[in-house]
């Protein structure tokens, strides 16, 4: 039986590991495919690294959520750490870039339906993501 | 976490586990290359079958451990990417550009064996 | 009543805020009596559901036999359900029921009719043992309800699920089937793509080739699009990380029949064309395809 809100601590990278796993699970029981479980866990896995990488520590918060008669999960990502100056810069797409350098927003931005960021200098970043069953 | 290397002739395979961890993954990239140095190994098949997610730094890592062992004069080729891990890989833009793939073991077995008929 | 149990029972609570959350312990024990009443009297009370069942017609689809076999699992479901309020269970004990009834037919309106029939059966019983008593009677009831409409309510929502999973199931291998990848020689697949494209249907083929790569163990695979006249950004994009995929499961692509204005769109997003595999129309597509796996093509005579 799984609650409502799952909350996962980035502190380590093992903490990756565990987070993108927990979304899997929890992707799985709400009846997302496995082609999308897999989107879901990749991007979970960027959110998360991209907290260690410039945060040093943050959290992950995995929910279900309900908009008219379709049923999605959110993914929100927080730290409090140095923030992102340019968020413009950082999510602009190169379709034939690669994606290994720099912050991959818009990567996980392909991957998830729904993606929204709140960034400042000093204040930490939030990135919260939405994926809906088809 | 101790992923296997086993060793067929001139060729390593290791195969990777699915939670592996950065360190783990590090480690695995000093790991093999030792093996590359110590066996005199002309190719490393690395079989990713089991894992359930490819991200940013697992692309990075299998990169460069397909550069460093070029540098020792092996080749590489990953094997075993489940469809949707490749969709969501290109969803992110990693492409392992510069690596060569193959289907699975028995097909990177098949590569090698080519490769090796036509160089030699 | 431990203390996990209550937990459950909380977060049950605040997902469903209908429910009376508190139960004093009288309550419980009345709970119990009740339940153990409609143990005893289970082959009883059963016979006379499914003789209700018959009566008003539903379940027409199963024969008596199955109806029984059945009505003797959903009873004693039920009866568990009210007294260990394990509702989350009770869901998934209604979609595996429905897994097995709706292909033979059974509708949402049989299902909630048949559970509200237990119900008033068992409420009757429940009259007719406490009709003395007339305050028992009611705190009774007051314990029964609740848990009797929260079970009706959790099949009928379980059931619902369930039909629209295989509606959905049923909508996907419609569409699969309206673009099949085919295999035409051992190691090569043709991906024939016509009409419009929007995003959703590119992704959906994309993730069907892949599958359809690992499943034939294809080294190369033809997408023909002699037949798709224009693509919006997105599907240009897709039809780029779509060839990049199938490189990482050991396929080469061959794109046939690239219109000029596709060539254009696929510049414009920054695709280098000469690194893409491409030939201008199928049958050349497919002659290269061969010569890739090593066949030897020979060239018949032209025809006239």
């Amino acid at each position: 039986m799984w609650a409502g809100e799952i909350q996962v601590a980035i502190n380590s990278d093992q903490d990756i590991v565990l987070a993108r796993q927990k979304g899997r699970v929890m992707a799985t029981e709400l009846g997302f495919s496995t082609g999308d479980a897999t989107l879901i866990a990749t991007a979970i896995s960027e959110l998360a690294r991209n907290i260690i990488s410039y945060a040093r520590k943050g959290q992950i918060t995995l929910k279900m959520v309900n908009a008219l008669n379709r049923q999605g999960i959110s993914v929100i990502a927080t730290d409090d750490g140095p923030g992102i100056p340019d968020i413009r810069q950082a999510l602009r797409d190169g379709f034939s870039t690669s994606g290994s350098l720099g912050l991959g927003l818009p990567g996980v931005r392909r991957l998830m339906d729904e993606f929204e960021i709140t960034s400042q200098p000093g204040r930490g970043t939030i990135v919260a993501v939405k994926k809906w069953r088809q | 976490m101790e992923v296997p290397i086993l060793k067929q002739g001139a060729v390593l395979i290791a195969t990777f586990q699915a939670a592996l961890s950065d360190a783990d993954l590090n480690n695995l990239r000093m790991g093999l290359v030792q093996q590359v140095v110590k066996f005199r190994s002309r190719a490393v098949i690395v079989d990713v079958t089991a894992m359930d997610v490819m991200d940013s730094f697992a692309s990075r890592t299998l990169r460069e451990i397909a550069l460093m062992i070029r540098l020792r004069g092996a080749e590489t080729v990953i094997v075993g990417i489940q469809p949707e891990v490749a969709f969501a890989m290109v969803q992110l833009g990693l492409t392992l550009e510069g690596v060569a793939t193959a289907l699975d073991l028995e097909e990177g077995l098949a590569y090698l064996s080519e490769k090796f008929k036509t160089t030699n | 009543m431990s203390k996990s149990e209550s937990t459950s029972k909380d977060s049950e609570a605040r997902s469903n805020p209908g429910v009376d959350l508190v139960r004093s312990e009288a309550s419980s024990e009345l709970l119990r009596e009740l339940v153990a009443h409609l143990r005893q009297n289970r082959t009883q009370l059963r016979e006379e559901w499914v003789v209700r069942i018959s009566e008003t017609r539903l379940l027409t689809a199963m024969t008596k036999e199955e109806i029984f076999a059945e009505a003797t699992s959903i009873y004693d479901s039920y009866v568990e359900a009210l007294e260990t309020e394990a509702f989350e269970a009770l869901q998934a004990y209604a979609r595996n029921l429905s897994e097995r009834i709706i292909p033979r037919g059974v509708e949402t309106h049989e299902v909630v009719g048949i559970v509200l029939l237990l119900r008033d059966v068992l409420a009757r019983s429940l009259f007719e043992k406490y009709q003395t008593d007339f305050k028992k009677l009611n705190r009774i009831l007051d314990a029964y309800e609740p848990a009797a409409n929260r079970i009706a309510n959790t099949v009928a929502v379980g059931f619902v699920q369930e039909r629209e999973r295989v509606i959905r199931q049923q909508q996907e291998a419609i569409r699969e089937l309206s673009t099949p990848v085919l295999q035409v020689r051992e190691r090569l697949l043709i991906l024939p793509i016509i009409g419009v494209i929007d995003p959703q249907r590119a992704r959906q083929l994309t993730e069907q080739l892949l599958r359809g790569i690992r499943t034939n163990r294809a080294k190369v695979v033809v997408i023909d699009i002699t037949g798709v006249a224009a693509m919006d950004l997105t599907v240009a994009n897709n039809l780029v990380q779509t060839v990049e995929a199938s490189r990482l499961l050991g396929a080469t692509v061959i794109v046939t029949g690239l219109s000029p204005e596709i060539a254009q769109t696929l510049v414009t997003i920054g695709v280098d064309l000469g690194k893409m595999n491409t030939v201008g129309d199928l049958q050349g597509g497919i002659e290269q395809a061969e010569r890739l796996l090593g066949y030897k093509v020979e060239k018949l005579a032209e025809p006239r």
